[in-house]
């Protein structure tokens, strides 16, 4: 959790993402975006991650972007899912899909089991300090970085970020929901997994590739 | 027991396109001939928690990947096989290596050999114990098998070495 004052509601950096999303996108969320994902409603290609196993989002956005090269996968993440799989980082550029962002909304809490505070926030760390999300990535080698606490300033720089050479990191500070719940699951998994499948292989159904960008 | 050479073409036989992985001394020295078949990718992770993740996500992008890891790296990764194979039921099929079956001096006591096969039954994967090179087709078999059933499966491959 960075030390920024301002900050933006999760479901305002949710709702442009939401506004510039292409149909042919994957967008996936975790924890309590997902639960807001799917409250702006997510997409046939959408893949709210629940259940899940905490920390494996950016794993499974790798996975189908490298599968998909000319799609554009959007991962969601939180700061407590991140710091569970951190060496996520440095697989993800490892192997550099162009086509992966992963977006961090950091609240510096898991925010769905009552809001503690995680390790990486300044509220549980001895010295009071922030961990570096922006640092941690630049170090595990992303090159396209971007940093926002404001909604507007997101706003007004998401079509450009996205439409970017990844592959991308995005950090986000956002506030606190008291009392958030935890995301309910849409419907049973096995058959939410076999029809994304189905919709984004060859033989599917899904919207057109989105990447890269044509004019 | 296998060189790499035998093993990527053994994947390449499967139909295999991605093999995400973490070395060990005897999966390690096989990475270089999968490197260079065409066809088939090296996934390198950094825990293999995120192998299972990572080859989910391929097979949900429609390719068809392998997860090769040690049995050490199953202990550690339960909770995301126990998603990906058991809640999603993705059939991801995986090698994974038995650290000491075959030579149980330079480990003395390895707890590999109580944990592994107990933890493969208690995550309900459908295993075959490899301790021979002559059981290579019964690989390609089995994961024929789990294939087209639709269900993850995995080749356990006794390991010379810690």
């Amino acid at each position: 959790m960075s030390d920024a004052t301002e900050r933006m509601s999760q479901m305002d950096a949710l709702r442009a993402l939401h506004a510039v999303r292409h149909a042919g996108d994957v967008i996936i969320t975790s924890m309590g975006a997902a639960r807001d994902w799917m409250v702006l409603g997510a997409g046939p290609l959408d893949l709210p991650l629940v259940p899940s196993s905490m920390g494996t989002a950016p794993a499974i956005g790798l996975g189908i972007a490298l599968a998909q090269p000319h799609r554009r996968v959007i991962v969601v993440n939180g700061d407590g899912a991140m710091l569970m799989n951190l060496g996520s980082l440095v697989t993800i550029t490892a192997a550099a899909p162009a086509n992966l962002v992963l977006i961090l909304a950091d609240n510096g809490v898991y925010e769905v089991t009552g809001a503690q505070p995680t390790p990486g926030s300044p509220a549980a760390r001895a010295d009071g300090a922030s961990v570096d999300f922006i640092g941690m990535a630049r170090a595990a080698g992303f090159r396209s970085l971007h940093h926002w606490s404001n909604a507007g300033e997101w706003e007004r720089h998401i079509a450009h970020v996205l439409d970017g050479p990844g592959p991308t990191f995005v950090l986000l500070d956002v506030a606190r929901v008291p009392g958030a719940v935890g995301p309910r699951s849409p419907g049973p998994a096995p058959a939410r997994a076999s029809e994304l499948r189905r919709r984004l292989t060859p033989q599917g159904d899904g919207s057109e590739a989105s990447y890269p960008r044509t004019p | 027991m296998f060189s790499g050479d035998e093993m990527a073409a053994l994947f390449t036989e499967m139909g295999i396109t991605h093999v995400v992985s973490i070395a060990d001394s005897t999966i390690g020295p096989w990475h270089p001939a999968i490197e260079r078949t065409d066809g088939l990718r090296l996934v390198r992770v950094c825990r293999e928690g995120e192998a299972w993740a990572v080859a989910g996500g391929l097979y949900l992008g429609g390719a068809t990947p392998l997860v090769m890891i040690q049995c050490t790296g199953l202990f550690e990764s339960g909770d995301a096989l126990r998603n990906i194979l058991h809640d999603w039921q993705l059939p991801i099929f995986s090698v994974i290596g038995y650290r000491s079956y075959l030579n149980q001096t330079t480990l003395p006591g390895d707890t590999c050999l109580v944990f592994t096969e107990p933890v493969l039954d208690a995550w309900r994967i459908d295993y075959r114990l490899i301790t021979a090179p002559a059981q290579r087709d019964e690989i390609l078999a089995h994961y024929i098998a789990c294939r087209d059933a639709s269900r993850p499966g995995a080749a356990l491959i006794a390991e010379g070495k810690a």
